[in-house]
């Protein structure tokens, strides 16, 4: 289902299939879905169902053994290496359920990674890591390190990591898993707005109903790597 | 990613396993230690046998003969002569000081004597030595000083003559000895030709011969010298006493060629056996003999010695290479082994700098920056423990020296070269060996990896 809006990211009958020995995995099973730009998506399904691969593979961090990811119209599977890390670096911005921060990092030296490896200028940086900080509200906290935040915290300046390279597809795979429920409440809360006042594409992965009910725009239901339900909010 | 942050993170990831990089580096630093230490001492070695040989005169020297006359030092086989051979006179003495670098050109003085000291005879050998022997180094390390001047009465003593002399050797200087020796007297030319010329260690036999008359010569001792000085190969380094030779030329002592040049038809002109021509450096001997055999006169030079030697030291500045570079190459596989045990520590770090957008190229790089900043450290680190060892080697081996009554020297040499190539030379190992870890890194899977606890 489409929302109306231009497609954001589109998977056209993708398949993403595993050897292990003489099994073949079926991850991802000739799933077809449309992002619109500005969307809200929430991929919903059990463990194993094929919904973090699907956003892996939308998040160019994987490719599909069949079927085409298109973002803003190019295929992922024909650009080069080179292209594809900048499209990571440039287009996407990426949260994980454990938040994956280094450890040995600040969170100011954290959140300006992206902006390093993106080949931003020095003098630019200041201005966006604190930009990005301000907006989850983590400003104040620049010299600490992950290991003196908490598991909110952490997940808000992944967010913040996620935004300093103002992408136009956000991909998120369960970014209240690791966390309490208000916590995690709060995290959507932030997704919603960086949403709304961003115009920014989401993904989500979640396995959540309630969550994916209240703040997804549409939810895209996985079951053994295939799409059985999409557009239904309960 | 651009070069300073790739430094900066490389750099950062470097501190945090401070200590297994820091004795990983530190391996890197014996292994270039090692080599340096080797290739010093292989450079050490052959300056100093250089600076010895160089000093002996054996490889800046040409010998000129006569063609004629060359028996002895090197049989010239040459066609029948057309004319008459050139003869070695003061003339031909002079053109040979004109020749492009040469440095000076003077004949062979050495005749045997009978010293007297305390009114003891003693028979040695004296031999003439040109001023210019001061400063080639074939004095260093004299007791006393040199001639204070070309004509001064003046003698040297090697030190096994100054023993005979005196046990106390310090005690000869400023001593006076007499030298006995056989003066050649010309005699009127029989058929009224060529009139005898007095000059110095030239045959100035005249052509109505010479007789020999005794005669006396006091002498200042002025110096000791422990090893024998020698100016190439037939200089004066046979004599025990060393006089200026210009002394040496003035006492027109008999020499063993005399007699048979006294048979010999020179015109009436004073000619010389031999002269020693000195060039500016080895380098220079091939082409001074090429001028000279053109001029018509025997040559000989130990220039082939000299491109032996030099062989000789390629070869062993290689196989002290070899033994030096083998501690590197194990401090290779201590740079390959922490890299790889970085990337499985790393692993998840890697995965995620994929999801945040490093190209395969940006995690290349940094592992390759890491291994490069070991090899840099290393490197450096190593140069100077290097340059310790060869402090230590020299210091020891001149003691050993010392006790053995031997002088000192220098068997150790750190050229800048050497220093700079060492450095480069790690960088490039580490290099190498983070060749294989940073390509693992950069072909990581990102999903793998982040799912990588």
């Amino acid at each position: 289902m489409v929302t109306g809006n231009r497609a954001a990211v589109r998977a056209e009958h993708v398949s993403r299939h595993y050897e292990m020995g003489s099994a073949l995995i079926q991850a991802v099973d000739d799933v077809t879905l449309e992002v619109g730009a500005g969307e809200f998506l929430a991929l919903l399904g059990s463990s194993g169902s094929g919904k973090s691969t699907l956003l892996n593979l939308m998040a160019g961090l994987d490719h599909p053994t069949g079927g085409a990811i298109l973002a803003n119209g190019k295929n992922l599977s024909e650009m080069s290496p080179l292209e594809l890390a900048r499209y990571r670096s440039r287009t996407v911005g990426m949260v994980f359920q454990s938040f994956n921060l280094l450890p040995r990092m600040t969170l100011e030296e954290n959140v300006e990674l992206p902006l390093r490896l993106a080949e931003v200028d020095r003098g630019e940086r200041g201005k966006r890591v604190q930009e990005a900080l301000e907006r989850v509200q983590l400003e104040r906290r620049l010299t600490h390190r992950p290991n003196e935040m908490s598991g909110g915290e952490q997940q808000r300046a992944a967010l913040a990591r996620a935004l300093v390279n103002r992408p136009t597809l956000l991909f998120a795979d369960e970014p209240t898993g690791n966390l309490d429920s208000a916590t995690g409440e709060s995290i959507m809360q932030l997704l919603k707005e960086i949403q709304k006042t961003l115009g920014m594409t989401i993904v989500m992965v979640t396995h959540e109903r309630p969550l994916a009910d209240r703040f997804a725009d549409r939810i895209a239901a996985l079951a053994d790597g295939k799409l059985v339900t999409d557009g239904v909010k309960s | 990613m651009k070069a300073g942050d790739l430094g900066e993170l490389a750099l950062r990831n470097l501190r945090e396993a401070v200590l297994r990089n820091s004795l990983t580096t530190l391996g890197v630093a014996v292994g270039v230690a090692s080599l340096v230490a080797m290739l010093s001492l292989g450079v050490g070695l052959q300056n100093l046998a250089t600076k010895r040989l160089s000093n002996s005169g054996l490889f800046d020297t040409v010998i000129v003969t006569q063609r004629r006359n060359s028996e002895g030092v090197r049989r010239v086989v040459n066609p029948p002569p057309e004319k008459e051979p050139r003869v070695l006179d003061e003339e031909a003495r002079k053109e040979l000081e004109r020749l492009p670098n040469v440095v000076e050109v003077y004949p062979q003085i050495r005749f045997p004597t009978e010293v007297r000291y305390n009114g003891i005879p003693y028979s040695t050998i004296v031999a003439g030595v040109p001023a210019s022997a001061q400063t080639t180094g074939a004095f260093d390390g004299i007791q006393g000083h040199f001639f204070s001047g070309p004509n001064a009465d003046e003698a040297i003593l090697q030190i096994e003559l100054a023993k005979d002399l005196s046990p106390q050797t310090a005690t000869l200087l400023g001593k006076d000895l007499v030298v006995r020796y056989a003066e050649r007297e010309a005699l009127p030319p029989q058929s009224g030709e060529g009139e005898a010329a007095g000059d110095g260690g030239g045959n100035d036999a005249g052509g109505g011969g010479f007789s020999i008359v005794p005669r006396e010569k006091k002498l200042r001792i002025v110096g000791i010298v422990e090893t024998e000085p020698a100016a190439g190969f037939g200089g004066f380094g046979s004599g025990r006493l060393l006089i200026p030779l210009e002394v040496a030329s003035a006492l027109r002592a008999a020499q063993v060629n005399d007699l048979r040049d006294a048979v010999r038809e020179t015109n009436g002109k004073p000619v010389y056996a031999s002269l020693t021509v000195r060039a500016k450096s080895p380098t220079h001997v091939e082409g001074i003999e090429t001028a000279i055999k053109a001029m018509g006169f025997g040559t000989f030079s130990l220039l082939d010695a000299t491109r032996n030697l030099q062989l000789f030291f390629t070869i062993f500045d290689l196989l002290l290479a070899i033994f030096g570079s083998l501690a590197l190459a194990v401090a290779t596989l201590g740079i390959i082994n922490t890299l790889v045990m970085a990337i499985l520590e790393r692993r998840r770090e890697i995965g995620i700098l994929k999801a945040l957008g490093a190209a395969d190229r940006d995690v290349k790089q940094l592992f390759f920056v890491e291994a490069g900043v070991m090899g840099l450290l290393g490197g450096i680190f190593g140069v100077g423990f290097g340059w310790f060892i060869g402090r230590a080697l020299t210091w020891g081996t001149n003691i050993y020296l010392h006790r053995q009554n031997l002088p000192s020297a220098h068997v150790f040499s750190v050229p800048l070269w050497l220093v700079f190539g060492a450095i480069v030379f790690a960088v490039a190992v580490s290099l190498a060996a983070g060749l294989y870890p940073a390509s693992r890194a950069a072909r990581l899977n990102p999903v793998e990896a982040l799912r990588y606890e």
